[in-house]
């Protein structure tokens, strides 16, 4: 089934009878090439570029709830390509170009929405820092403009520019950042890796990894075990359990991240802003809501939800930025576990085990690392080299101190990002 | 979340930082596996968690805490090891 605008129109007018399902549901087999643990973005990022990239198609991606129930459809769905550092620099450019080719690519309305992202600042030093980002990010590729307290009062004539303790400054521009819609994102993904014949397997849950003389041979799963040649694991915050399932210990701790969302409202913001001095960004949802977040909560937890100090002071530097924004009522808030590194980069490598492959350490910024991460987790996946975007992260890093991404510079230890 | 601080009382999460998994520091000076292990590598449960938190705006004892990682329930509290301010 493809879609297009005759489509649309014919199932109009014939009573939106012609609709399918967007993909199979089959029973697992026996054995596959390539078995994915996790079906959240990443996972399911993978398994379609294996089929589409590399013509690999006995794949499977096992998932132990339904496709999309974990971070993919929890997060506040920030696309942006503005990091600093070697390493991550190339790799969310990359990420980025293949999210400005997406929808034709699969065929889908992921809503992919390049409004621009703006991070404020406070002051001339964080004015150098921001200035200094922007030229690394152009020679990078990407797009930057440094605003100044006027331009940025062009865009976001609502914010508070004198208050006291943050005064604003200026901001720092991507024009090519956005949002998009996260479920849709996953049932694209998904989708096309089931067109090409990638089992997609819900309701099941891994519960062991099979090792025989230092090479993986399968997993043991709640519905029964099934043979793989090689297995990736991609499991977002529960990546620390499902590796301890071969025996692994791995540089993450889980911690909660939560997001907020008003009732919808007319349109009042137009771009995503970031304020990093409060802990504190902000876009509205294509339905209007006003979707925010802030920092982590910032102790381990799986309870995924939060506590009310996070929740306050998230509401409080939304406060302080903007005011409108205390007429607007909270309808929800929810969190979601996050796989947090020492030094907030990500990690995309083999392992010590044979045929064993690791996708994890997102922290707080994996939605916009969905496509990017899957074609380069199918390139190590399909060849074993990394994709050149994604050298940088090493699993290794850790041990030997080579080629650590700090991008905060706040060191590269848990509970520092 | 409220936290037990034995020398305070039951207090607000708000009075506390955490201050991470409570670990055996390796006794060796120099760069190793074993560091490498104190300092990244973590067990990450999804259960029982025994973790440093800091008394910080109150008496500022740091204090060895076991919690539920996945309820959030505080299992116990005590002064850590060389932790009393
Ligand atoms: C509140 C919040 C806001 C965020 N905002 C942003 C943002 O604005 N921009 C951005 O770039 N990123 C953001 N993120 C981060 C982003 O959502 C994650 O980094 C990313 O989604 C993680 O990758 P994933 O999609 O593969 O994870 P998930 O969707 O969590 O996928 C992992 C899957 O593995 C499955 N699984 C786990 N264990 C097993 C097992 N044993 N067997 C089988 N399956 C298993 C889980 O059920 C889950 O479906 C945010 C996250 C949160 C929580
Ligand atoms: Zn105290």
């Amino acid at each position: 089934m493809r879609f297009s605008g005759l489509r649309v129109l014919k199932e109009g007018l014939t009573g939106n009878r012609g609709w399918g399902p967007h993909w199979r549901d089959p029973a697992p087999k026996p054995a596959y090439d390539i078995v994915i643990i996790g079906g959240g973005g990443h996972g399911l990022a993978t398994a379609f570029y294996l089929a589409k990239e590399h013509g690999l198609r006995n794949v499977a991606v096992l998932e132990k709830g339904y496709l999309g129930g974990g971070n993919v459809g929890r997060n506040t769905t920030i696309v942006r390509a503005n990091y600093f550092l070697p390493g991550n620099s190339e790799f969310y450019s990359h990420s980025l170009k293949l999210w400005e080719g997406l929808e034709q690519e699969l065929n889908y309305n992921v809503m992919h929405s390049q409004r621009g992202i703006i991070n404020l600042f406070h002051s001339d030093g964080q004015r150098d820092a921001a200035a200094r980002r922007g030229n690394a990010m152009i020679n990078q590729g990407d797009d930057a403009e440094l605003l100044d307290r006027d331009g940025v009062r062009r865009l976001l004539p609502y914010l508070d520019y004198d208050q006291g303790r943050f005064p604003i400054y200026g901001g720092l521009y991507h024009r090519r950042g956005g949002t998009a819609r996260h479920d849709a994102v996953a049932w694209g993904f998904a989708r096309g890796a089931s067109d090409r014949g990638v089992d997609l397997i819900q309701n099941c849950e891994v519960t062991g990894i099979d090792v025989e003389g230092g090479q993986v041979t399968g997993v043991q799963t709640s519905r029964g075990a099934i043979r793989a040649r090689k297995v990736a694991i991609v499991t977002a915050g529960r990546s620390g359990q499902v590796a301890a399932m071969a025996g692994m210990r791995l540089p993450i701790e889980s911690h909660i991240l939560q997001a907020f969302v008003t009732e919808g409202l007319k349109p009042v913001l137009d771009n995503v802003v970031t304020f990093g001095m409060g802990h504190f960004y902000i876009s509205q949802s294509d339905k209007g809501g006003l979707v925010f977040g802030g920092d982590l909560d910032m102790y381990p937890s799986y309870a995924q939800r939060g506590n009310l100090p996070t929740a306050e002071h998230v509401m409080e530097a939304g406060m302080a930025l903007m005011p409108m924004i205390g007429k607007a009522r909270v309808l929800r808030s929810w969190g979601g576990i996050m796989d947090m590194t020492p030094d907030g980069s990500p990690i995309i490598d083999r392992t010590d085990i044979g045929g064993l492959y690791l996708d994890c350490g997102w922290c707080y910024g994996g939605f916009k690392a969905v496509p990017g991460s899957g074609y380069a987790l199918a390139h190590l996946l399909a060849t074993d080299r990394p994709h050149d975007s994604a050298t940088g992260f090493r699993l290794d890093r850790f041990r030997d101190g080579v080629g650590l991404m700090d991008e905060e510079g706040t060191g590269a230890q848990h509970n520092t990002h | 979340m409220r936290l037990t601080c034995p020398l305070c009382g039951e207090r607000d999460l708000r009075e506390f930082t955490y201050r991470g998994a409570a670990l055996t520091r390796p006794e060796g000076e120099t760069w190793g596996d074993d560091w490498h292990d104190y300092i990244h590598l973590r067990d990450n449960p999804a259960g029982e968690n025994r973790e440093y938190w800091a008394h910080s705006t109150g008496c500022a004892a740091v204090l060895l805490v076991t919690r539920d990682t996945r309820t959030h329930e505080v299992l116990g509290s005590a002064l850590a090891k060389g932790g009393g301010a």
